[in-house]
């Protein structure tokens, strides 16, 4: 036990004969990079972040492992797709109300930007801004760095508890009740919203948690799926593996840049027993997956161009 | 209470052979008042037990049960150097007027031999209940673990006293821990007359010599690449407070206890200022589980699960029912593995 230790310690030490070097490039990295921020973001950026409502420890972090410095530079990086490669465009960021608030949107490209813009959104263009909280599946726990990466910014594992526990803490939790269902729809199927899940709507009588109903438009186009491959997706343990044709193009694994148009709807509230019947809880969801759809065809049929 | 009103004969005598001996001697009545009866801890002789012992002492009379030896207790403090397995224990029973029993008596030793670990666990604990039924001892107060809940991908980020006790899941001699509270869940059930209180504290951390202290005494602390998890951490002194609060009048059932705010390990190597190995986990476990079989290292390779994902309590319940409240800050919890040792 000593001895590996020790050995340890000798490699520790190793290590730290490096780190004031290290330590200088971190330095100089991360001055360049908030000057860089900055220079594309705005001061606006660096404003707003100070006016985010949060609820640290005394050690810096929120409870659930949210660490503002991770999720600055996170939300850099996503504010920078935001407004210079998808170009968003963003209505009814007033309807977001200040307290606890669940946003329930629709699910589309493959991979899930869509989260990550409806997050950038809630923080550059809502008032104050707003730090996204989102649930993330189980699994993505067991992976290194992905499961550290969503901590810090803020991402928590997906159960009705953590849910709860936040909503209660005045947070804005981010839903997509299509589930993984909803990000893999073949081309031909876009925009037709799948099967919303029950969870959200019992979660929000339960807090008495409005509902802010939200579409995305212009996800659907940013990969273009032929359909899926159940048989590779088995062979991968992968929830789906689409068909993608444009990765064979150079830059092709890139999304295409696509307009997102992101709709924030007027809060919707609802009343009744958490723990009704399956029957009649499936018809307040009915409600709210009619008015994402209404939002979403409303989008579509405003949008001139799917790029521009 | 229901201890006042007269027994009923529908209440069921304890089961095993207690209920086929004599008759207690013992009038039954309210918990006796402060300092009349004397509070037997068991395993009083770890670091913990020693703490608690040197607490209680002012207020109440104090028997410390533990075969190991004890020389520095104070001298008001009757040791009885008994196995709780053994049937001497029992005259500790039937000597005093005993008014509450606090077990701390629990083997966490990795290397002890899996019989004589559930021996000493489970059978010992079940002597220990068998004669607080049957001496009608008013309080129980049994030191489990928030390890029972167990390290698991997809737990939620604070477990309520509610949550599965799957900590023997992943790792398998962590069992009979969750069986000793499991058979204290039950008690609680079966002997409604004592007042039987179950905690379950986070990493313990200050003098004691458990995985989680000794982990944050390495010169050098290895954390796995890419996983830092939120971890709660709570000083001993705060779990002997917490004792001492569950031994009040009229408290009952589980209480998760957490220490000050959680953070993430990384900080925790932060505040201790040395250097950690980030090292990943296949190589880690591989390594690990290596060196266990040489008896190179301390800790068994399951126990890679509490650097990896995260084990978290909620304990409003302690806090607003016992008035649980730690004294320490994180600094002073994380600090005290390496002073007084």
């Amino acid at each position: 036990m000593s001895e590996t230790s020790r050995s340890l310690a000798r490699l520790g030490g190793r290590l730290r004969s490096f780190a004031p070097l290290a330590q200088r490039l971190l330095g100089s990295a991360t001055s360049g990079i908030d000057a860089w921020m900055t220079g594309k973001l705005g001061e606006e950026f660096n404003a707003r972040l100070s006016r985010v409502p949060m609820n640290l420890t005394t050690t810096g972090v929120d409870p659930f492992g949210l660490d503002p410095q991770w999720t600055k530079y996170a939300l850099a990086s996503v504010a920078f797709l935001h407004r210079h490669y998808f170009r968003t465009e963003v209505t009814g960021a007033e309807n977001v109300p200040k307290g606890r608030v669940l946003l329930v949107a629709n699910h589309s490209g493959q991979i899930p930007i869509d989260g990550a813009l409806i997050g950038a959104s809630l923080f550059m263009d809502v008032e104050p801004p707003r730090f996204m909280r989102a649930m993330v599946e189980k699994w993505t726990q067991t992976l290194p760095f992905v499961s550290l990466l969503f901590s810090r910014v803020g991402q928590v594992v997906g159960v009705p508890e953590n849910a709860l526990r936040l909503l209660e803490s005045e947070e804005a939790l981010l839903v997509f009740p299509e589930g993984a269902r909803g990000i893999s729809k073949p081309f031909e199927k876009r925009y037709q919203l799948c099967e919303f899940g029950l969870g959200f709507m019992r979660l929000a009588l339960e807090t008495n948690t409005p509902i802010v109903p939200v579409s995305v438009v212009g996800g659907e186009e940013q990969y273009v799926s032929l359909g899926n491959s159940d048989a590779i997706a088995k062979l991968l343990r992968m929830p789906s593996f689409p068909i993608l044709p444009q990765l064979l193009l150079p830059f092709g694994a890139l999304p295409l840049p696509t307009r997102y148009r992101i709709t924030f709807g007027e809060p919707m509230h609802f009343e009744g027993d958490p723990d009704e019947d399956d029957a009649v809880i499936e018809e307040k969801v009915y409600v709210v997956k009619a008015t994402v759809q209404a939002m979403v065809n409303r989008g579509l049929k405003a949008r001139k161009s799917v790029f521009f | 209470m229901s201890s006042d009103e007269p027994r009923s004969p529908s209440s069921a005598p304890p089961p095993g052979p207690a209920a086929s001996g004599p008759p207690s001697l013992l009038p039954r009545g309210p918990l006796l008042p402060r300092g009349q009866g004397a509070v037997v801890v068991t395993g009083a002789c770890g670091r913990l037990g020693k703490r608690l012992v040197r607490v209680l002492h002012r207020g109440r009379k104090v028997i410390a049960v533990d075969r190991r030896p004890f020389p520095d207790r104070p001298k008001d403090v009757v040791h009885e150097q008994v196995d709780i397995r053994r049937k001497k224990l029992k005259d500790v029973f039937r000597s005093e007027r005993i008014e509450a029993v606090v077990h701390l008596g629990v083997m966490h030793d990795p290397r002890a031999s899996a019989t004589e670990h559930h021996s000493w666990n489970v059978a010992g604990f079940q002597k220990l209940l068998e004669y607080v039924a049957h001496y009608r001892v008013p309080k129980l107060v049994v030191l489990s673990s928030a390890n029972v809940y167990g390290p698991q991908p997809d737990n939620a980020q604070f477990l309520k006293e509610e949550a599965p006790l799957l900590g023997g899941a992943r790792f398998s001699e962590i069992r009979d821990l969750v069986e000793v509270d499991m058979l204290a869940q039950g008690f609680t059930w079966k002997q409604a007359e004592t007042e039987t209180v179950i905690l379950r504290p986070v990493h313990i951390l200050g003098s004691v010599h458990n995985a989680a202290s000794n982990f944050l005494r390495l010169k050098a602390i290895p954390t796995l690449l890419g996983f830092d998890p939120m971890i709660q951490l709570v000083h001993e002194s705060d779990v002997v407070r917490a004792i001492e609060c569950a031994l009040g009048p009229s408290l009952r059932g589980i209480y998760n206890l957490a220490g000050p705010e959680p953070l993430p390990l990384s900080h925790v190597v932060k505040i201790l200022g040395k250097p950690s190995v980030p090292v990943p986990y296949t190589l880690g476990r591989a390594l690990m589980k290596r060196m266990w079989s040489f008896r190179l290292t301390t800790f068994p390779a399951p126990e890679l699960d509490h650097i990896r994902f995260v084990c978290m309590v909620d304990d409003t319940r302690a806090r607003r029912e016992l008035g649980y409240q730690p004294g320490c800050t994180i600094e002073q919890t994380v600090r005290s593995v390496d002073v007084d040792l």
